[in-house]
């Protein structure tokens, strides 16, 4: 017992002067996390530099045309990306709308009042749902979705406002097809839901009792609880989780494909189809030659800068409140 | 789909990998209109012969892209290159198998043959220029059919395609605003309507929306059962799509007039001919830096005219004309020589 013991201290006595000789694990480790951390910026860069190298004849050929323009004419090498980055925007808009208030919402009764033997099995269902395949959302929002909504939504809604100033545009139906921007918008914030609740709900859970005991204890109802003390503590976190959801919602492929009806044109009504930066480039870059390859390339430049401010406007939102 | 088709090709590629190494792989990429068939053909043959056709359904472009820079044995493309293009890039084009594009309709009550099109009306509908079924000029070609006072919802491929390519290539001939409006292409700016994603969006949108008109491959139509419409050809007959109405437009077709057989076939004369029919092409490089694996896949090709045409049919696929295929097999004789100045292909039957 003795002599293993001394022995064990030995060996751990050597140790340092071995250290020298080789790559320490510590160091090795080191080097591996910092490898790790390189891959991620150098795929970064080098999707980044690949994507302007490949639409730079695009821009040069367009200029700032590329953007303005809502020609996208395959047959005579005019591009222009108005119709899909209005898409883009509209139905990540779409999206938030709907899935902010439904993901709050899920949030505040899993962490406040949800009895507990419910709160598993809602949490579980809401994590199953990011692991749906966006593929299946597609396919399932083109036969069993879109009928319906044509049949329940599009239709009764388009008949009651036809002719009515203003909505009598925006949610009128030339044809009730159940794909449209609409239809794709309310796709995506079953997709970005589960993404804002369950990051939602960490950001409350992380709230000290203490806090919420103390408002319920000068006599507030559970409505003045979450409204005045738990959502400011989190608001800066929450549009964090917001905005994750978000840039889901702006590169979206299949599904929003499947849906959107696929059209490039501009149309005052959320019923009529439209298309996507990323819908745009799932469809066309399979048979795209010349010009149409480096105008898809240029799309993705474009979503990605979208992306890209829209993130850097949430860090900026986050850090004023945060001072503020 | 394509994702899916190309992963069974992948996986075709593993097998063979752990297979003998004696028999011949010939590798293919391009078009995804004639996969299928070129699937069906590559498993027989596998069988017969134990070689193994590995061909991957990238599209037409990349089939393209790929045989230009010498990747695969050969490429694939439904819509045929220009001689100048087959010229500068050192290629051989010939037609392997035809195919069909059928427009698809639903509208309540009248089931499918009911519907009589003319070319002219069939444009006019994509444009928006007729917009609804019961237009003065639909119902005067289809008098005893009742067609509602409804909105027409064009349906058309959202990808590029193909299928999307000899549609619009029609639409063009017959008519002139079309000509001169989304013109030809295997995506344009269509003014109305709806994009559905491949064969199977089309279908869906068109068996979803009421009164909605697409188009599809002829296969796609007949296997779903989705009615289909006759259109006017040339000589100023209404037929309905079928094998024979296919196998008359290429009958008729001057297959010689361009070289590279890069003839369309839509639009063609005759009675029986079906004006959307469309071959697909092959494309193999004249000065090939592997002539042993450009003539293993003559041979196939070659085995496949002899052998493959009820295979096609059973796929509703079109198999060539016999002239045609002699021509073809003509070409590969006096186009394709390996450095000797020999045919690739020694004996063609």
């Amino acid at each position: 017992m003795v002599a293993l013991s001394q022995k064990a201290l030995v060996t751990s006595a050597d140790k340092p002067s071995r250290r020298s000789s080789f790559l320490s694990f510590d160091d090795a480790f080191r080097l591996a996390s910092l490898g790790s951390a390189l891959i991620v910026l150098i795929v970064l860069l080098g999707i980044i530099g690949s994507m302007i190298y490949g639409g730079w004849p695009a821009f040069r050929e367009f200029g700032l045309g590329f953007i303005t323009s809502s020609v996208w004419d395959v047959q005579r090498d005019q591009y222009g990306a108005w119709v899909a980055i209005v898409g883009t925007l509209t139905t990540a808009l779409i999206a938030l709308v709907i899935g902010v208030p439904i993901s709050l919402g899920i949030a505040v009764f899993l962490t406040q009042l949800c009895p507990p033997w419910l709160k598993r099995p809602v949490a579980t269902t809401i994590e199953l749902l990011a692991a749906v395949p966006s593929i299946i959302y597609g396919m399932w929002g083109l036969f069993v979705f879109a009928p319906l909504f044509a049949r329940f939504i599009q239709i009764p809604v388009s008949s009651l406002v036809e002719g009515l100033p203003l909505v009598g545009s925006i949610l009128y139906a030339r044809t009730p097809s159940g794909v449209g921007v609409l239809t794709a918008g309310i796709i995506l914030s079953i997709m970005i839901i589960p993404f804002i609740a369950s990051i939602a709900r960490d950001i409350l859970d992380q709230i000290p009792p203490v806090m919420r005991e103390s408002a319920y204890g000068i006599g507030c109802t559970t409505w003045e609880v979450v409204r005045h003390v738990l959502l400011p503590q989190v608001g800066v976190s929450i549009i964090g989780a917001i905005m994750l959801g978000l840039g889901r919602a702006l590169g979206e492929t299949m599904a929003v494909t499947f849906v959107i009806g696929n059209a490039n044109r501009l149309s005052a009504s959320l019923f009529d189809p439209g298309s996507t930066i990323a819908s745009r480039i799932a469809n066309e870059f399979n048979e795209a030659i010349g010009l149409q390859l480096n105008a898809l390339m240029a799309l993705g430049c474009i979503l990605f800068l979208v992306t890209f401010t829209v993130l850097v406007l949430a860090r900026l939102l986050v850090a004023r409140v945060k001072t503020a | 789909m394509k994702i899916s088709h190309f992963s069974v090709a992948a996986g075709l590629a593993l097998a063979s990998c752990s297979l003998a190494v004696t028999a011949a792989e010939i590798t293919g990429a391009g078009a995804t209109f004639p996969f299928p068939v070129y699937a069906r053909w590559a498993e027989v043959y596998n069988q017969e012969t134990g070689n193994r056709l590995n061909y991957q359904s990238i599209g037409s472009s990349g089939g393209i892209r790929q045989i230009r820079a010498k990747t695969v044995d050969f490429g694939a493309t439904d819509a045929p290159l220009k001689a100048e293009e087959l010229q500068k890039d050192g290629l051989v084009q010939f037609p392997v198998v035809m195919g069909g594009v059928v427009p698809v309709y639903n509208i309540q009550g009248v089931p499918t043959g009911q519907l009589k099109l003319t070319g002219e009306v069939l444009a006019d509908i994509f444009n928006g220029k007729i917009a609804k079924w019961n237009d003065a000029r639909i119902a005067q070609i289809n008098q005893g059919v009742t067609l509602p006072n409804a909105t027409i919802t064009p349906v058309y491929r959202s990808d590029g395609s193909g299928t999307t390519n000899v549609f619009t290539t029609y639409l063009s001939q017959v008519s002139e605003t079309w000509k001169s409006g989304p013109g030809t292409g295997s995506s344009v700016q269509w003014p109305v309507g709806q994009g559905g994603k491949g064969n199977e969006g089309v279908a869906a949108l068109v068996q979803q929306v009421p009164n909605a008109i697409g188009y599809v491959e002829y296969a796609y139509a007949k296997q779903n059962s989705i009615p289909v419409a006759q259109l006017q050809n040339k000589s100023g007959k209404y037929v309905a799509p079928e094998a024979k109405t296919f196998q008359a437009a290429a009958a008729n077709a001057d297959w010689k007039a361009v070289p590279g057989f890069g003839i369309s076939l839509t639009h063609q004369p005759g009675d029986e001919a079906w004006p959307i029919t469309a071959p697909t092409f092959i494309l193999v490089p004249r000065a090939p830096e592997k002539p042993e694996q450009v003539a293993e896949a003559l041979k196939f090709f070659n085995w496949v005219f002899t052998k493959g045409d009820q295979m096609a049919i059973d796929l509703d696929y079109v198999p060539l004309p016999t002239p045609v295929k002699d021509l073809v097999r003509a070409t590969w004789q006096s186009e394709l020589k390996d450095k000797s100045g020999q045919p690739l292909l020694k004996q063609p039957s």
